[in-house]
């Protein structure tokens, strides 16, 4: 393994995240506010309890696992993206690197700033909603596993794509419907039997 | 035959097609010595990146090996690529990056650790030293080719590729650059570079290699192919008309009044100058032309095709 290597790209991209802080945290916290309000107050007084759980509460692991599904696949496709574009892969190609190595490098980077977004996020719930995290390490092995898990779906796309537009219709495709589907808003035994499946 | 310690890169029966059937390479060998400069020189397309590429690894070869410092550019591509440094023909570089940070990337990537001194000894070299802290989107395009030049001397190369490096570059900026590789020789670097300014070759190679639609047509020392396909002339203005022939060839104006005479080492001037003086023809002038390597690229690449 050339650690030197990784490193360097693993360094090079966190540098750029947090060089870009605000842009990078200041969105998915934004958008998870309004998330809050609008779902977690309005919504939540005529929504009750879902299996046992209040509303508000309810929808944060789903807030967390949405933000990191969507910066995991967007950051693991613009990090391999962005040197195909501006023509800086040269010298990726160039190094004396394996292809896992240039993964692992990508692809720990994205995931890293997936983990710190979806900290953030649960972090800022705090602020609207009281909840209780009970399994600790399950939740953490779940944030890691979906975070590398989705920011190599993102390397593959990047990868793939010829174009911005690629870059977007996969997310657009795969990951908006997951979410609305996947019962991070509401229990899956509320949808119609066929979509339950 | 080349001394096999002496030779850096060794490229044997290379072939590259492209998906579209494109032949970029056709069987090309290829022998660069240790510590020369060699010259590619080509009109545009005709394979000339695409064999730096293919020897960089960025391009895979459709058939062919080919070995830098004995280490094969497949199998044992990490010994290969840590000795290749590359600086490719596009000014293409992470525009919101500081100087310094992009060249401490590009050593890193390569494998090698934080060298503080190191990089600024290139920094320096290059004149870069002031801006390190800019960020390249800030540069002057001069000073970004800088920066891509110091980011593939970043890992201390032994061999160092230059794609077309003074392309957009200003007559001063050029010749401080055949200054630099010049130096880079100087330290044992071998350097392979790519040109249109034909200028170029002629002032810095060791040798010249010919390369048109995707084949190598003549490599040979420089001195030896201005040599052998170099021509002399001897251009004459006489005073009065030249109206009766003489025992050389030559070739005439159509005043009658300016003598061409192309010569080579061997025959020399003697003969027509002791020619004319026994005619008693008087001289206006007398000027010598040497054909540049231009003259000759042109020749090559025209018959050719």
């Amino acid at each position: 393994m050339n650690v030197h290597s990784v490193q360097a790209i693993y360094s090079f991209e966190m540098k750029r995240f947090f060089r870009t802080l605000f842009q990078s945290i200041a969105s998915p916290v934004i958008s998870t506010s309004l998330y809050f309000i609008v779902f977690g107050s309005a919504v939540a007084s005529r929504m009750g309890e879902i299996d046992g759980v209040k509303y508000g509460a309810f929808i944060v692991p789903g807030l967390v696992m949405l933000s990191i599904l969507t910066e995991s696949v967007s950051n693991g496709s613009f990090g391999i993206y962005m040197p195909r574009f501006s023509g800086t892969i040269y010298e990726i190609l160039s190094a004396p690197i394996s292809p896992f190595e240039t993964v692992v490098g990508y692809v720990g980077a994205s995931a890293t700033k997936s983990i710190i977004l979806g900290s953030v996020i649960l972090l800022t719930a705090k602020l609207f909603v009281n909840y209780e995290i009970q399994h600790p390490l399950t939740m953490i092995t779940f944030l890691v596993l979906t975070s590398v898990t989705f920011s190599l779906f993102g390397f593959i796309i990047g990868v793939w794509a010829d174009g911005f537009e690629k870059l977007q219709i996969v997310p657009l495709l795969v990951v908006t419907p997951l979410t609305f589907l996947g019962g991070s808003f509401y229990s899956i035994h509320m949808l119609p039997p066929l979509w339950q499946k | 035959m080349t001394d096999q310690n002496d030779e850096v890169i060794a490229i044997n029966n290379l072939h590259k097609t492209y998906v579209t059937g494109f032949k970029a390479l056709e069987d090309i060998d290829l022998s660069i010595k240790r510590g020369e400069i060699f010259a590619l020189l080509g009109p545009n397309g005709a394979g000339k990146t695409t064999l730096i590429n293919i020897v960089c690894g960025i391009v895979n070869a459709t058939s062919g090996n080919i070995k830098a410092s004995g280490f094969d550019i497949k199998k044992d591509y990490r010994e290969a690529r840590s000795l290749i440094g590359l600086v490719p023909q596009e000014l293409t570089t992470d525009m919101f990056e500081k100087v310094i940070d992009t060249v401490k990337f590009s050593r890193n990537l390569f494998g090698k650790k934080d060298d503080d001194q190191k990089i600024e000894k290139i920094l320096k070299d290059l004149s870069l030293w002031e801006k390190k802290d800019s960020k390249i989107m800030t540069l002057s395009g001069g000073m970004k080719r800088r920066v891509m030049i110091a980011k593939a001397l970043s890992h201390e190369p032994e061999i160092l590729f230059l794609d077309e490096p003074t392309a957009g570059v200003d007559v001063s900026l050029r010749k401080e650059m055949w200054e630099m590789v010049r130096k880079l020789r100087e330290n044992g670097v071998t350097i392979i570079l790519t040109t249109h300014y034909i200028e170029e070759a002629q002032e810095m190679a060791d040798r010249i290699g010919v390369i048109n639609k995707g084949k190598i047509i003549l490599v040979q020392e420089k001195k030896e192919l201005m040599k052998k396909l170099g021509k002399k002339q001897l251009i004459l203005s006489l005073q009065e008309p030249l109206n009766r022939s003489l025992n050389h060839s030559y070739e005439i104006s159509e005043d009658k009044k300016e003598l061409t005479y192309t010569f080579d080492e061997k025959t020399g001037v003697n003969d027509l100058l002791k020619e004319l003086s026994e005619q008693g023809l008087l001289f206006k002038d007398i000027r010598t032309k040497e054909s540049s390597l231009e003259d000759i690229f042109v020749g090559l690449i025209g018959r050719k095709q």
